[in-house]
C-alpha cells in the first residue's frame, strides 16, 4: 500500500477547517486511511489501494473537507475546450493502444508544487498505474508544442532524441539499456518490434512512453505557466479516471481545465469530461447491509458528505473516483459517514450447530498420547531450505520447489518431518537432555492427479535425544501408539537413506505402510552438527485415520 | 540445633566429619570414598541449613590438545623441517618430499621460520639461515610449555607472562592447547556448622526412605523418621506439553464452536483461482506478484474447477457478470488462475466452501464456518514479519446477515481472547466491501493496536460462487499478534523458534 507524505498547511488550508491534533488523528483513521504520523509539517498516511485520488495533497483534502463537514456534496470541476488535437495512428495498436490528454493552464508552479505533481504522478504510476504497465503519465510545458500532436509507433532505431537529464541525442535502443527509467521500465517495451512516441507537428519528440520525456520538450519548470497532459495505456476507461484524478488534483491547485479532441483512426473522441456518473442506489439495500433504518434524506446526507450528489435515487459519483464499481461500494461510504463507531454490534439469534472436524479431533488425540509420554510439541515451518532435505537429511527424491523465495532459506515445501525435528535439535544442542520432541504437520510431494499436482499428507513426526537414546525407545513409542488405537501391525525391516542399517524399520497396517521409525545415521547427525544420538519416528497420520474410519470404529 | 539435627540425611551425616579437615569438594569426594554427585548433593544441603559456606569458581586450566602431545613425541614440525633442509638449497615444490611433512605443516613451518629469519628464499628456493642453526640447537618457549602441560595441566591464571604469550601463539596452531573449564566447590564451615561439628552424631536408627519392605514387615512401627528439609532444592523435571501457540488455537477453535460455527480446512497448496479470482483479486493486483506470494516453481500450474464457475468468475472481473458491477475490465487470464501458490490466507477455504453451500442454498442456510490455519507471505523474516503465519477465518452466509452482525461477531471473540475494548475501522480488501480492519487497545502501551481485517463479501465474489446475492460475513485475523501480549513475545520469531527452554517455560494458557 502507497505511503504518501502530505504538506500539511496545503492540506489544512484546502480543508478549510481547524481541527485538533486528537480531532486530525481520528478524523483521517476513520475515513478510511491508515495514519502513520501527523505532525506540526507533515501528514503521513497510507492511502488504500482504492482511493488512488488520496495521493495528492488536494484529493485527500477534497475527502476530507467533506467528511469534516466544511464543505459538502459534489465539487464540480468545469472544462473549456482547447480546441487543440491529439492524432492517434494505426501504429500503436499493438503496442499501446490508448492515450486520454488534456491541457491546464493558469498554473503557477513553485519549487514545492512541482514536487507535488512529481509525487502524485508517481504514486499513481506505482499503484494504480501498476509500475506503469497498465498507465504512464507525461506531463509537457504547453509552450514548447507545436499542434497537432501525434501518438505513433515507430521501429526504434528509427526514434532518437535527447531524453530527460541527457545532454545528448539517444536511440530508443540506447534510451533503454542507459537512462535509468530505461533500465527500470525497459521490460515494458523492449519485446516490440515498435515503439510508441508522441510527436508535435513540426516532428519534435515528446516523450517515449512508458518510459520517458525528451529534455527539450518534456521538462515542467518554474516558468511553465500551461501543460499539456497525456496518459497512455491499454483500457481507455482506466486512463481516463488516472487523467481525472491528476487533472482535478490541478484545478484544485488553481489550474483552467481545457479538454481536447482525440482522433483514433475509427473514431472521434474527447477528454477530460468530468462530469459526474449516475448510479442507482437502493435505500433498502443500503439497510439491508448495514442493518440500519435510515431515511433517504439521511443516505443523501452520508453520501454528501462522501463528496458524491443525490438525485431522486441516483447518486452522482465524482469523475476522480476509481473505486465504485458496484452500488456496494457506495454502501461502504455511507457507513464510513455513518461512523463505524457509531455502529450497535449485535449477534443475531439464529441457531446453527458448531462442528469440529473428525479429523482435527484425532490429531488432538494423537496429541494428547504423546503428551502423555512427555513429549515436547514443536511448530515448524512447511518451507525449509532444499539443502537441509536433500544434502543435510539424504531424502530421496525432488521437493516441490518455490519460485523466487526472499530467501533461500525457505526455497521448497518439506517432504518429511524428519529435516525439521533433526533442525530443531540442532537449534537446542546446549539445551537440557533429554530432549523428546514431536509436531504434527503437512508434508508435500509431487502426484500428478491432483489438483495442483501437489500431495498433501499430515504427518506425525518424533524425536528422542539424550546420550542413551536408541531404537528400543522408539519402538515403545510406536507399539504404545498402535496399541492404544487398537490397531495390528506388522514391523518390518527396511532400508532407508539417513538411517543406520539393520536399525531402521517400516510398520504396516492394514495393508499399508503407516510408519518408519530407527537411529538417524552419525553422517547425517554430523550434517546437522548434532553430538546426541537422535532415534525418530515419523507416521502417516491420514492414513492412520482413514484406516480407523474403514475399520468402523468411530461408530 | 536439634531440629537440625533430626533433618540430616545420610549423606549429610557422612560427609559432617570430612568439614574440619577438607577444604574443597573434592578433597571430601576422595577421602570419604563417595560419589561427587553425592557429596555436592549433601554439600548443598548442607548450605541451606546454613552450616557451610559454599563457594564455587570456575578455573581455566590449559592442558595439551591432540597435536600438542603428538608434536611433543615426533618434535615440532620446524624443527624437523629445518633438519631435512640443513645445508640444502630445496626447491619449494620439493619441500613436502625432502621433508616428510603434510602440505598443511609446510606451510605452517615456512611462515613460522621466515618470520624468525631462519630460512631464506630466493629464486623460489629455500635455504637455513645462521639463525636458523642457532634456532635448530634451542630449546623454544614452545617446547618448554609443551613439556610443562604434559606433566600436568596448570591453571591459566598461575601462567607467567612469557608463557602466557607462548600460549596466545600456540593456541594459533590447530589443537596444539586445550583450555578446560573446571568447577571447584570451596567448603568452610559456618559458626553454627563448627557448633554442629561439636555434636555428637550418630546414626539414629530413623526411618529414611519409605520402602515396600518395611510396609510388608511392619518394621515401620513405633519408629521416628527423619525429617526432610522442604527447603533443598530438587532437580527440575520438564512435562510433555502442548506448543503455546496450538495451545491457544485451540482455545480460539473452542470459541468458534461455541458459537456454533463448522470447522473447515484444506490444503496449503492451491490454484490462484481460488486464492485470488474467485475472490475477485484482480488479476494485475499487486499481491499476485512473487514479491509478495509465493508461487510454486514445479509444479507451476494447477486444474481448474467446472467450467461454469470458471466463465462466472471471468464475466465478473471481465465486465462485472449481470449484477450491476463494472468489473476490473481487461482481459482475464485462465493460466494466470491456474498458477499454483501457497494460499496467502485462509479466505481461500472461506471461497471453497462457499462453492460447495452454493450448490444447495436451500438447506445449507444459514450456515457458519470457521478455520484456524497456516499461511504464507514471501517476505524476509524479522522481529515483526513471518513468511508462515496462523489466521484464524470466518463466515456467516445467511440473507438476514448484516453489517452489525459482522462487528458483533468479532467483538465476541476479541471479547473471548482477552480484549476488552475493540475498536472498528474502515478498511480495504479487494473482496470485502464494507471492509473493516479491527484494533484492540492495549491496556500497557495505551495505545490501539490493528489485529485482523474483515468485512462483507462482495456481490462479485459471492454472485459466482452461491449462485445470488447473499450476505456473506468474513474475516481472516492474523493469530500472532492476537495471542503475542499474553505470552509476554516482542519478536514475532518467537513463535517458530523451537526453543525448548522458552517451550518448556512458557506460561500455560488460562482464559
Amino acid at each position: 500500500m502507497p505511503t504518501v507524505t502530505l504538506n500539511r498547511q496545503v492540506v489544512e488550508k484546502l480543508v478549510g477547517k481547524r481541527l485538533s491534533p486528537e480531532q486530525w488523528k481520528d478524523r483521517i483513521s476513520m475515513l478510511g486511511t491508515d495514519l502513520e504520523r501527523i505532525d506540526e509539517k507533515e501528514i503521513v498516511v497510507e492511502i488504500f489501494p482504492n482511493r488512488p485520488d488520496m495521493l495528492s495533497e488536494q484529493g485527500f483534502a477534497r475527502a476530507l473537507a467533506t467528511f469534516v463537514g466544511s464543505r459538502r456534496g459534489l465539487k464540480e470541476h468545469s472544462t473549456k475546450k482547447s480546441g487543440q488535437k491529439v492524432i492517434i495512428e494505426k501504429s500503436v495498436e499493438t503496442v499501446r493502444p490508448y492515450t486520454v490528454t488534456a491541457i491546464v493552464k493558469n498554473l503557477h508552479f513553485t519549487d514545492e508544487r512541482i514536487k507535488e505533481v512529481i509525487q502524485i504522478q508517481e504514486k499513481l504510476h506505482i499503484t494504480y498505474g501498476r509500475r506503469r504497465r497498465k498507465c504512464a503519465i507525461g506531463i509537457y510545458p504547453l509552450e514548447k508544442i507545436s499542434f497537432p500532436i501525434t501518438y505513433r509507433a515507430k521501429r526504434p532505431e528509427d526514434i532518437h532524441f535527447i531524453p530527460l537529464g541527457f545532454q545528448e541525442k539517444l536511440s530508443a535502443k540506447q534510451i533503454l539499456e542507459q537512462h535509468p527509467a530505461g533500465k527500470e521500465y525497459g521490460s515494458l517495451l523492449n519485446q516490440q518490434p515498435l515503439y510508441p512516441i508522441f510527436q508535435d507537428a513540426k516532428g519534435e519528440i515528446l516523450s517515449m512512453p512508458p518510459i520517458i520525456n525528451s529534455q527539450c520538450v518534456g521538462q515542467v519548470t518554474e516558468e511553465t505557466r500551461e501543460v499539456f497532459i497525456e496518459c497512455s495505456g491499454f483500457d481507455f476507461a482506466v486512463l481516463e479516471k488516472c487523467l481525472h484524478i491528476l487533472v482535478t488534483a490541478l484545478a484544485d491547485m488553481g489550474g483552467e481545465l481545457y479538454s481536447m479532441e482525440l482522433q483514433y483512426p475509427q473514431e472521434e473522441k474527447s477528454t477530460p469530461h468530468l462530469q459526474p456518473t449516475p448510479m442507482k442506489l437502493d435505500v433498502a439495500y443500503v439497510n439491508r447491509i448495514l442493518g440500519l433504518s435510515l431515511q433517504e434524506k439521511e443516505v443523501q446526507h452520508c453520501l454528501e458528505q462522501m463528496g458524491y450528489g443525490y438525485r431522486e435515487g441516483s447518486v452522482l459519483i465524482p469523475a476522480y473516483r476509481a473505486d465504485i464499481l458496484h452500488p456496494i461500494d457506495l454502501v461502504e461510504d455511507i457507513a464510513i459517514a455513518y461512523g463505524f463507531e457509531r455502529f450497535h454490534e449485535e449477534i443475531p439469534k439464529v441457531s446453527t450447530i458448531g462442528a469440529e472436524l473428525p479429523f482435527e479431533r484425532f490429531k488432538r488425540k494423537i496429541a494428547e498420547l504423546l503428551l502423555g509420554l512427555g513429549f515436547l510439541e514443536l511448530n515448524t515451518y512447511h518451507l525449509i531450505p532444499r539443502e537441509l532435505q536433500t544434502t543435510k537429511m539424504c531424502l530421496q527424491g525432488n521437493p516441490v520447489v518455490i519460485l523466487d523465495p526472499v530467501s533461500t532459506e525457505y526455497n521448497t515445501l518439506r517432504m518429511s518431518m524428519l529435516p525439521s525435528l533433526l533442525q530443531v535439535l540442532q537449534w537446542n544442542k546446549t539445551r537440557e537432555f533429554p530432549q523428546k520432541l514431536y509436531d504434527v504437520g503437512v508434508v508435500f510431494t509431487k502426484e500428478a492427479d491432483t489438483e495442483t499436482g501437489v500431495k498433501e499428507t499430515v504427518m506425525l513426526g518424533v524425536a528422542v535425544s539424550h546420550s542413551k537414546a536408541g531404537f528400543t525407545e522408539m519402538k515403545q513409542v510406536m507399539e504404545y501408539f498402535f496399541q492404544i488405537l487398537h490397531l495390528s501391525y506388522v514391523l518390518a525391516d527396511t532400508e532407508e537413506t539417513g538411517f543406520i542399517q539393520g536399525r531402521v524399520g517400516k510398520v504396516s497396517a492394514g495393508g499399508r505402510e503407516m510408519a518408519v521409525l530407527g537411529e538417524v545415521h552419525p553422517q547425517v547427525l554430523e550434517q546437522f552438527g548434532l553430538e546426541m544420538p537422535v532415534v525418530v519416528m515419523e507416521i502417516n497420520v491420514e492414513s492412520i485415520f482413514a484406516l480407523l474410519e474403514e475399520q468402523g470404529i468411530r461408530d | 540445633m536439634e531440629e537440625v539435627l533430626q533433618k540430616l540425611h545420610p549423606l549429610e551425616i557422612k560427609v559432617l566429619p570430612y568439614l574440619s579437615t577438607c577444604k574443597t569438594a573434592k578433597e571430601i569426594v576422595e577421602k570419604a570414598k563417595l560419589e561427587e554427585v553425592e557429596v555436592l548433593r549433601a554439600l548443598h544441603w548442607l548450605q541451606s541449613k546454613k552450616a557451610i559456606y559454599l563457594t564455587s569458581t570456575v578455573t581455566e586450566f590449559l592442558e595439551l590438545g591432540e597435536n600438542g602431545k603428538a608434536y611433543l613425541k615426533r618434535g615440532m614440525p620446524e624443527k624437523n623441517f629445518l633438519q631435512k633442509i640443513l645445508g640444502k638449497q630445496v626447491q619449494i615444490q620439493e619441500l613436502q618430499k625432502v621433508t616428510g611433512l603434510t602440505r598443511e605443516e609446510v606451510q605452517v613451518s615456512l611462515g613460522l621460520l621466515q618470520h624468525k629469519q631462519a630460512i631464506r628464499i630466493q629464486d623460489r628456493k629455500v635455504q637455513c639461515t645462521e639463525k636458523g642453526k642457532a634456532f635448530l640447537q634451542e630449546e623454544t618457549a614452545e617446547e618448554k610449555l609443551l613439556q610443562k602441560l604434559a606433566l600436568r595441566p596448570v591453571p591459566v591464571q598461575d601462567l607467567s607472562k612469557e608463557e602466557w604469550q607462548t600460549m596466545q601463539q600456540l593456541r594459533a596452531r590447530k589443537d596444539f592447547l586445550r583450555v578446560v573449564a573446571q568447577k571447584t566447590h570451596a567448603v568452610e564451615p559456618t559458626d553454627f556448622g563448627k557448633a554442629l561439628l561439636k555434636q555428637k552424631i550418630r546414626v539414629r536408627n530413623v526411618i529414611d526412605q519409605l520402602t515396600p519392605e518395611l510396609l510388608r514387615e511392619g518394621k515401620w512401627k513405633g519408629k521416628p523418621y527423619r525429617k526432610y528439609d522442604l527447603q533443598s532444592k530438587v532437580p527440575d523435571i520438564f512435562g510433555g506439553r502442548r506448543h503455546f501457540e496450538k495451545e491457544a488455537i485451540e482455545y480460539a477453535r473452542s470459541i468458534w464452536l461455541e458459537m456454533g460455527f463448522r470447522e473447515m480446512s484444506g490444503d496449503l497448496v492451491h490454484p490462484s483461482f481460488w486464492n485470488f479470482d474467485a475472490l475477485f483479486t484482480a488479476q494485475d493486483h499487486p499481491v499476485r506478484e512473487i514479491q509478495d506470494t509465493f508461487f510454486l516453481q514445479d509444479p507451476r500450474k494447477g486444474a481448474l474447477p467446472e467450467e461454469k464457475l470458471v466463465k462466472a468468475v471471468q464475466e465478473m472481473h471481465e465486465h462485472g457478470g449481470k449484477i450491476g458491477s463494472r468489473g476490473w475490465g481487461g482481459m482475464w487470464s485462465k493460466e494466470e488462475a491456474k498458477r499454483n501458490v501457497l494460499r496467502t490466507h485462509t479466505t481461500v477455504l472461506s471461497a471453497r466452501t462457499l462453492a460447495a453451500i452454493g450448490k444447495d442454498t436451500k438447506t445449507n442456510l444459514p450456515a457458519k464456518y470457521f478455520s484456524m490455519g497456516r499461511c504464507f507471505r514471501n517476505e524476509a523474516l524479522d522481529w515483526n514479519h513471518l513468511f508462515e503465519f496462523n489466521q484464524t477465518e470466518g463466515i456467516v452466509v445467511d440473507r438476514n446477515a448484516n453489517f452489525r452482525h459482522l462487528l458483533g461477531y468479532l467483538k465476541q471473540f476479541f471479547k473471548k481472547m482477552g480484549f476488552a475494548q475493540v475498536r472498528f475501522r474502515p478498511g480495504y480488501f479487494p473482496y470485502t466491501e464494507p471492509s473493516v480492519e479491527v484494533d484492540v487497545f492495549h491496556p500497557t502501551h495505551k495505545q490501539w493496536v490493528e489485529l485482523g481485517g474483515a468485512g462483507i463479501f462482495r456481490p462479485e465474489v459471492v454472485v459466482p460462487l452461491l449462485g445470488e446475492d447473499i450476505p456473506v460475513l468474513a474475516w481472516g485475523l492474523g493469530f500472532a499478534r492476537i495471542i503475542m501480549d499474553y505470552y509476554k513475545i516482542t519478536d514475532i520469531r518467537d513463535l517458530y523458534r523451537n526453543d525448548v527452554r522458552q517451550l518448556r517455560a512458557m506460561r500455560s494458557w488460562l482464559l
